[in-house]
């Protein structure tokens, strides 16, 4: 299976998929937000008024995604959000708290439910095939690739869009602050991992895939195989599902040429990449990711976008030391909360 | 690929009755469970008729285990798909590969719009174990970890058709064998941001809904969950009980119409059933009897019996929606409905459209009005249509 295009909307300049990620965007603070893209190039302007931040990124990945990949309909529509869309939750939720729940307008109702991207992309394209949101928290862009894969395997469909996408509300923000979440003392990007502590920095993303099932001449990667896991016991039962996965793919940790981690900066969420790269991935290049787009339960799908990125690139320009060692297996390994773990193994073509 | 998935073991709770012997003593004794909110704390409260399940949160803290607080969504949740899985009777569950595919559509929401009040006025208030649990998938979790469950944990939100998408990717993933038993379902508590929001779409029945029914006024919001226990074939082989039917057919289409509104054709629902039929290699003729959606507004009603009359023209299956008892339970109803299809295929039962008065015009079947045993039933067919064109269809085969 093939990644055959790919369109990314992040806090990173992504959209547009230049040759490499030049001048990386510095945030200060406790928070990276979106650097949205021109959306009248790629939506109908009466429609982008309509919709609010999260479904236009969501809709402009995707409708970019299919044009760089030349295919009007595809088979099907996935994708993963864990939060939903919410600004349009907040904003009817807070008029149904102050006006006691009189006089409410239905746009911001109709437009919170979880499946609106997956759905306005289908409206748009008129794509009567399966469509399908999973809303599984750290594990959603996993299980709607998992989806995907399915579909591809089972001959169900030969393309298949998905995409992974979270956003940040300043309420949302506020309450998995309070949380504690997010740093309390502000923080660059840039310096994430140069002073570890407690707590990360939020991030939000829209990442969209168009997955194929035959090859083509414009193909970034393959795809071989996605896994996730709950709530592991311990790290022991972490290193038996790497291994497990690896195993699963015909290969293991020597065959790998990078390994993309989910290190956030927080102290105790990063132990575990810690251990793992103190033994498993000892003589592996490892690079992590979230100083450029920010900690959020979708993240993966940035890591995902950032994996074909590199191989399509042929070097990975985040580690010089590998710069002549081509990227034929790449790894990602990430952790939502220690909730849901997921890998994702990508190779070149 | 094409190994069979059998349904092995079932478990409902709705507003008419905690058990699924309860529900089946309702839907037989036709006692409809649409009465005027009696738990849900809204302003709204002597408007509209609701399905709610007939037990307080402090109840549902009792029933299921959970430390009350918890939001109610995922004690109706736990409540159910623990029935599903002691009725499955799986003896050995921890050495095999189990998941828990649930559905819902707006998660904790019933304790985060609690919490919206004292956080509104400043964000440093509200308490946070109010709004923990908002997202969607942290209800499965609570519930995963309960039951016991770890090896796969998924939850699918798709509006009103969540959880027949959670039962048939559930059904995917033991055929792609990935997993050997799957509870799949899904659940959805009332909650005044559903009501306030189906209300703002001017689609709530004041009375007692009347679906199908050629002077429908609209539908009333249930609350609920409902899961069956899907298995491989290995594993039905290994089970001495018996199981309640095969899902022999399934299929996901939408209807790319409008964000909200069904097709006038009906085109996402017609897409689905033929989907459904082809996979199961079935005819429409075979078709004994329908679980339509059914939800009581024009629109659905109208779209739905389109896409009936063109597919089942000349044949007679029965058919009935059963949301006059339950009410529409958004994510849930896929499940529910999906163990009231399972045990319509296994007993050869078909259940009345209650209320039902005047046939809709141009629609050339008449659901049924009366519960009856019909043994000679063999497959049965559910719809489940939602917002965002969401259309999915399961079809449950005799064994």
């Amino acid at each position: 299976m093939y990644i055959r295009a790919a369109s990314n909307i992040s806090p990173q300049n992504t959209f547009g998929n230049q040759p490499l990620l030049q001048e990386l965007a510095e945030y200060t603070g406790d928070r990276l937000s979106c650097i949205e893209p021109d959306y009248k190039a790629l939506i109908d302007p009466k429609l982008i008024r309509r919709m609010s931040r999260i479904i236009k990124m969501g809709v402009a990945a995707g409708m970019d995604c299919l044009h760089q990949a030349g295919i009007q309909i595809p088979d099907a529509i996935i994708t993963g959000t864990a939060y939903g869309c919410l600004e349009d939750t907040n904003t009817f939720l807070s008029k149904m708290v102050q006006q006691n729940e009189e006089a409410l307008a239905p746009t911001a109702f109709i437009q919170s439910t979880h499946n609106t991207i997956s759905a306005q992309i289908a409206l748009l394209l008129q794509c009567h095939q399966y469509n399908n949101t999973f809303v599984n928290g750290g594990a959603s862009f996993e299980n709607a690739l998992l989806d995907a894969m399915m579909l591809l395997y089972e001959g169900e469909a030969s393309n298949v869009l998905v995409g992974g996408i979270d956003e940040i509300t300043n309420n949302s923000h506020a309450i998995l602050k309070r949380i504690g979440l997010y740093r309390s003392q502000p923080v660059s990007n840039f310096e994430l991992f140069n002073t570890p502590g407690k707590g990360t920095m939020a991030g939000e993303g829209s990442a969209f895939f168009m997955l194929s099932k035959d090859a083509s001449d414009a193909d970034w990667a393959k795809i071989d195989g996605v896994s996730s896991f709950y709530k592991p016991r311990n790290t022991a039962e972490i290193k038996q599902q790497i291994s497990i996965f690896l195993q699963s793919q015909n290969t293991n940790v020597h065959e790998i040429d990078l390994v993309i981690t989910g290190n956030n900066g927080d102290l105790r969420n990063d132990a575990l990449y810690g251990q793992l790269q103190q033994y498993d991935f000892a003589n592996v290049p490892a690079i992590n990711y979230k100083a450029l787009c920010g900690e959020y339960p979708t993240s993966s799908a940035f890591a995902m976008w950032l994996a074909a990125h590199e191989i399509k690139n042929g070097t990975c320009s985040f580690v010089p030391e590998s710069e002549e060692i081509p990227l034929k297996k790449v790894l990602i390994y990430n952790h939502y909360e220690n909730i849901h773990h997921s890998l994702i193994l990508l190779s070149a073509c | 690929m094409d190994q069979p998935v059998f349904i092995a073991g079932a478990g409902v709770i709705s507003a008419i009755g905690n058990t699924v012997a309860q529900n089946l003593l309702s839907l037989e004794q036709e006692k409809t469970g649409i009465a005027p909110i009696q738990y849900l704390d809204s302003e709204h409260k002597d408007e509209f008729p609701v399905g709610e399940v007939k037990l307080s949160n402090d109840e549902l803290a009792e029933l299921s285990g959970f430390k009350p607080g918890i939001s109610r969504t995922a004690m109706l949740s736990l409540i159910s798909a623990r029935e599903a899985l002691t009725d499955a009777g799986i003896a050995n569950l921890a050495g095999l590969r189990t998941g828990f595919i649930s559905a819902n559509t707006v998660g904790g929401m019933d304790k985060t719009e609690d919490f919206f009040r004292d956080f509104l006025s400043d964000n440093a208030k509200g308490r946070l174990r109010d709004v923990v649990n908002h997202e969607c998938g942290a209800v499965t979790n609570l519930v995963a970890d309960q039951l016991g469950i770890r090896h796969y944990v998924s939850t699918i939100s798709t509006a009103c058709s969540s959880s027949a998408n959670a039962i048939m990717y559930g059904a995917r993933l033991i055929k792609n064998n990935m997993l050997d038993v799957v509870i799949a379902g899904g659940t959805d508590a009332l909650t005044r941001f559903t009501l306030n929001g189906f209300n703002t779409l001017m689609i709530l029945d004041k009375q007692p809904c009347q679906p199908f029914d050629a002077n429908r006024r609209g539908l009333n919001l249930g609350e609920g969950a409902g899961y069956v226990v899907l298995i491989s074939e290995r594993i039905a082989a290994s089970l001495k009980k018996e199981l309640y039917c095969t899902l022999s057919g399934y299929h996901n289409a939408n209807d790319a119409y409008h964000q909200t509104a069904s097709s006038p054709t009906g085109t996402g629902s017609l897409l689905a059933m033929e989907g459904a039929l082809k996979r199961s290699g079935l005819q429409p003729a075979d078709i004994g009897y329908i679980n339509l959606h059914g939800t009581g507004t024009q629109n659905n009603d109208s779209s739905e019996g389109a896409a009936i009359s063109k597919l089942f023209a000349g044949h007679n299956p029965k058919m009935s929606p059963t949301k006059a008892f339950t009410g529409h339970t958004l994510g849930a109803s896929g499940g529910i409905e999906a163990v009231f299809s399972a045990l319509a295929v296994q007993r050869g039962l078909v259940y009345p459209n209650l209320r039902f008065e005047t046939p809709m015009e141009g629609f050339p079947f008449t659901p049924e009005t009366r519960f009856s045993s019909q043994p000679e039933i063999k497959h049965v067919l559910s719809n489940s249509f939602g917002f965002g064109g969401n259309c999915s269809s399961l079809i449950f085969s005799k064994l």
